[in-house]
Parts: C-alpha cells; structure tokens; sequence
C-alpha cells in the first residue's frame, strides 16, 4: 500500500482548521507557536465565529501571526495589542477580539496596557505566549526570564540582585477585578494541547458572556533561544519553568482559586 | 442658520465632533485641552448618538484604541497637547503606514520637554514633516477661530477617509482656550455601512479577509508601498492645499502665519494699512500640503515677507523653499510660551523694511 492509497476522506483521522493558511509557519521546528496558533483557530472554528473575530497580532516572534491566521487581523505596535483590542471591541461589542502576544510584548513594553484592560474588565481574550526569552530579536532576557537562566544579555544566568525579578503576569492581573477567568496552561504533550484548547474555548465563552477580560498564558518552549533540541527544551520547560509558572486555572468565574 | 453659542475651542472641537457623526473618542487629559474630554463627559456622547468616549490610561493607550477603532471603518478620534503628541508618534506611523483615518487634535503647549502650559507654535515640524519615523505625511489643518474648530472636524474625517489617512488639527493653547461665537452645523448621522475592502470588522464569506499592517519584510514590494504612500500624498498636494489672503493682491510686504499668530497679524495687517503700509497677509490654512505655489506667486511682485509664529522659525523655512532667492524674508517668534501684540509685529515690519 502506497501514502496515496492511504491519503483518503475515509481515512482521514485530523484535518487542519480551514482557519489557518496554507503558509509555511516561520516558527523555528519545535516552538510552541504554531500548537498555539492551531487550537486558537480550532476554538474559533468550532465555536462558529470566525465571522465576527477579529485578532490582534504583536511585535515579537509571533508578529506574522495575520499570516497565519486566516481572519481579520491587525498587526499592531510592541506592548499596545489590549489597548488596539479595546478600541475594536468598544466600537463592536458584539464582535469577538482577541490579543495573541508574547512575554516582551504583553509583561514588559505593554505593561500598562495589558493591566488596564484587564482592569476595566474590556470584554476581550488575551492569549499570552510566555517562553521566558525574547525569541525574535534573538534570545535576549524577557521579564519572564527565571532567576539564574541564560541568555544573551545574561550570559551567566539572570542575577536578580542586578537585573530584578521575573513578573508573573496572570496571577497579577488575576487579582484585577475585570477579570474573569484567568488560567495557565502550556502546549507541549497531547494532554496539555486538549487542556489548554479547553481553556481557550472556556476565554472565549467568557466574551461572549460578556463576562469580563479573559486571559490564558501557555507557558512555552524556545529551543532556539534556550540553545537546546526541542525535547531537551521541553524537558527543561517542565524541570523549571513550571516550578515557577503553575499550569492550570487560576481564576474561574471571577473568583481566585485556592490551591 | 445653525444653533450659534458662545464656546471655547476645545469645547467647540467636542461638540462638532458629537455632531460630525465621530463614533469613538479615545483620549488622556493633558493641559490646555482637557475641556475637550471633559465637554464630551458632560454630554453623555453615548446617548446623544452612540459615539464610544474612553479615557485612556496613557496617551499610547488612547492612539492605539483609535488605531484599533479606524482598523474597523469607525470614525475615532483623539486630542492632547505637545508633549502627549510625541507619545503618539509611535502610532501615528503605524497608522499612515497601514493607511488608516483618523482625527488627532494638538492644542500645543510650549516645549521643549515639559516646557510650559502656555500656548506656542513650536509642533510644526513634528506635525507637517513626520513626527514619528518613516517616510509619511499628515493632513495638516491650522484652525484661526473658534468657528474653525468646529468647521474642520467634519472637514478632517472627509479628509481622513478620503485619503485613508491621519489627519491633526494643529491648534494651540490660545485657540484652545479663547471663547468665541460660534456657529454649529446640524447633527450628521454616524455611518451604517462600513468599505468591507478594508474594514477589519470579521472576515464574512462574501470577501477576502482583512489585514491591517505596516510590516513586510521583503524589501521590493515594500518599496512599492512606499512608493504607493509617496503618491497619495502628491495627490493630497495636487488637491488639498487651502489658505486665505487678505489684501496680498497690492500688498509690498505680505505677513505670513497661521493658526493664532494669523490671528494677531490680521490686526497688524489692518495697522500697518491704516499707516499707510501696504501690508497683506497670507494665512496657510493646510500646513500639510502647504501653500508653496500661492507664496511663490506672491513672491514675484512683493518686496518682502515676514513669517511670524510662536516658535524659533519653523514655518518660516517652508516660506523659504517657496520664495528661493526671489525676495526677502524676515522671521519674528516668540517662544516658551510668549504671545507677541499686533504692535509689536507692526514695529518688527516696520524695523526691518522701512528702517524703522
């Protein structure tokens, strides 16, 4: 039996959502963008309002994201994805607008912009990539950098005496009463992908609630940036990043969960 | 005849942008234009028409929410003074490089820095050559009045779409602040039916999707954006450019300014004549495209002009590239914040063409 005999309807287990281009990623192989990239636009598709969404692509790795993507989209500048978000979503409040950006973009430049829209509960889903590592520019320390970590304006570890600490953004914007359902989820295995698709569907059904701002960060690998084979970053993402960056939900229905 | 008050600038601004059908305003209070905000709170824009009104938590949240509301047909506007304008920069070009419309008002203070809350001319360079980086252009319209203020926001969102473009009414804290009768056109009616080749307002089956970017890496084709931004504001030049005369046609010495200087040289102007000094003025109503043709034609038969703003001469080189080598220019500005008297202008006129 040849791959062509194989390759029929009846056959067919996975399709890619009709969402997402045809365009090669220009993510490096084995980066968590493009799982990321995948189950936002599954979400979309299932949930039957491609129509009515609109993304806002950031400045970072995943600033082509509108190549990707295949809705209406706006590329905007680094850190100012919740402030363009606002403007849509207020304009159009019964559109759906969502903001996918990286650690630089959302926990550095974009700050302020990032806790004001949570904070006056804008009616939007920010995605939030965090790989603890500016990948694009070229492996340079993000806010979310672990203490001690690599790279290459820490070239012998992130001293936090000298180049303070890393931010963790969910659980401070958790405590911001416009938010709704916050949660941190990661991309890396089969079950995380199926938890963390499950977590985006449940930011979805908040907007369309009208419920408040929700907010999932996928914590994620950067095997370029960390200077490691994508199972070796893996491995390395679930030895230390998620001692510092919890998976799962952390506020649900407006309310921080105890742990 | 239309309602006729009694108004400020900043707040004739916000009432005609109310009436002019503006859908979002989205802004940060800065000194001298905070009554523009503040007159739209009072007016509960939401109920009157449906228009968006967001205080920001800065000045780059409130261009980015324009950018973001433009991105979808709205029409949305901002306003600040100075030192807010340079924060918006960033946004500004990202707005004329994705060519979307928008209204941005700037009641100028002066710089540089935090520089003083006292009006001044001193944003012409950033307004009319740029401001933010990159090859692009602003419309630039330079209000007189009261009357103006309200006039030029509907002007401004014809221009903005017209052109898919940024366009600033570049005002200054006299402008801003002064009351004047003013008289305001009718309630337009905010638009229904948003252009779907452009607007990001969701992607429906009957069209392509729609992107809003500056970015491509591949420098060929974006040398032939740039090159496509260049036209359009050929175009602007070849059919935008507005100004005013006042008695240039006999004048030997022809005064030029704009904005509230122009307000001040009109009574020079009129001083002078009652002198028996053929005086005239020129006022640039669009500082972008600017009136290079009108100037140079003036040029021709004047013995000289004295450019006049409240900056250290910015205005004034524009004169020079119109005017070359074919007669004189003198420049008078106060700075920091300074307002020169008609007869102060007058004796400067005088000083420097008649000896005094």
């Amino acid at each position: 039996m040849e791959v062509k005999d194989i390759i029929k309807e009846e056959n067919l287990v996975f399709k890619k959502t009709g969402l997402l281009t045809d365009k090669i990623l220009s993510y490096c192989p084995g980066c968590g963008h493009g799982v990321a990239h995948r189950i936002v636009m599954e979400v979309i598709e299932e949930m039957g309002i491609a129509e009515d969404t609109i993304g806002i692509a950031p400045v970072g790795c995943s600033v082509l994201a509108y190549e990707f993507m295949n809705i209406d989209m706006q590329q905007v500048p680094h850190g100012r994805a919740p402030a363009t978000a606002t403007g849509i979503k207020r304009c159009w409040p019964d559109k759906f607008v969502f903001t996918y950006q990286g650690d630089g973009d959302l926990a550095a430049i974009g700050t302020s912009e990032t806790i004001h829209a949570c904070n006056r509960g804008e009616n939007i889903t920010i995605i939030f990539i965090n790989n603890g590592i500016y990948g694009m520019t070229g492996g340079q320390m993000a806010p979310t950098t672990l203490p001690g970590m690599k790279s290459s304006t820490t070239p012998y570890g992130r001293d936090v005496e000298l180049m303070g600490n890393p931010i963790k953004m969910t659980e401070l914007v958790a405590h911001l009463p416009g938010t709704y359902y916050i949660s941190r989820q990661a991309v890396h295995t089969p079950l995380s992908v199926r938890r963390a698709k499950k977590a985006i569907q449940k930011a979805f059904e908040t907007q369309k609630q009208n419920k408040g701002l929700s907010f999932v960060e996928i914590v994620s690998n950067c095997n370029s940036g960390w200077k490691m084979t994508p199972i070796q970053a893996n491995k390395w993402m679930e030895e230390n990043m998620f001692p510092f960056y919890p998976l799962g939900d952390i506020k649900v229905d407006g309310k921080i969960i105890d742990k | 005849m239309g309602e006729t008050r009694l108004m400020k600038g900043n707040e004739a601004i916000a009432e005609a942008a109310i009436r002019a059908g503006c859908d979002a305003y989205f802004g940060y209070p800065i000194t001298p234009q905070s009554e523009i905000i503040e007159y739209l709170a009072s007016q509960e824009p939401h109920k009157r028409t449906g228009m968006v009104l967001l205080q920001a938590e800065s000045e780059l949240g409130a261009i980015n929410m324009v950018y973001g509301a433009a991105g979808t047909g709205k029409k949305a506007m901002t306003s600040s003074s100075s030192p807010g304008i340079s924060l918006m920069q960033e946004g500004l070009s990202y707005m004329a490089g994705s060519e979307l419309p928008c209204l941005v008002v700037n009641i100028v203070r002066g710089g540089p820095g935090l520089g003083t809350i006292q009006p001044s001319q001193a944003d012409y360079f950033q307004a009319t050559k740029g401001g933010g980086h990159g090859d692009y252009k602003l419309i630039v319209l330079a209000p007189a009045s009261v009357q103006e203020m309200s006039d030029f926001v509907p002007l401004a969102f014809d221009l903005a779409f017209k052109y898919r473009n940024p366009v600033m009414i570049l005002s200054d804290g006299v402008i801003g602040q002064m009351m004047e009768k003013v008289e305001l056109f009718d309630q337009m009616p905010r638009a229904t039916e948003f252009d779907q080749t452009w607007v990001t307002t969701g992607k429906t089956a009957d069209r392509e999707r729609n992107i809003h970017s500056s970015l491509d890496l591949d420098p060929a084709r974006f040398e032939k954006h740039n090159h496509h931004l260049q036209e359009k504001y050929k175009k602007i030049i070849e059919n935008e450019v507005r100004f005013e005369k006042i008695q240039c046609d006999d004048a030997d010495y022809v005064l030029v300014a704009y904005g509230s200087s122009s307000r001040i040289c009109q009574k020079t102007q009129k001083l002078a004549r009652e002198k028996g000094i053929k005086a005239g003025l020129l006022r640039p109503i669009t500082l972008f495209p600017f009136p290079y043709e009108e100037i140079e034609k003036l040029a021709n038969h004047v013995k000289g002009f004295l450019a006049v703003e409240l900056s250290a001469g910015q205005m004034v080189e524009d004169v020079e590239l119109a005017v070359g080598k074919k007669t004189r220019i003198e420049f008078y500005g106060r700075i920091g914040g300074m307002i020169p008297t008609p007869t102060e202008i007058l004796t400067v006129l005088e000083e420097k063409y008649l000896g005094g």
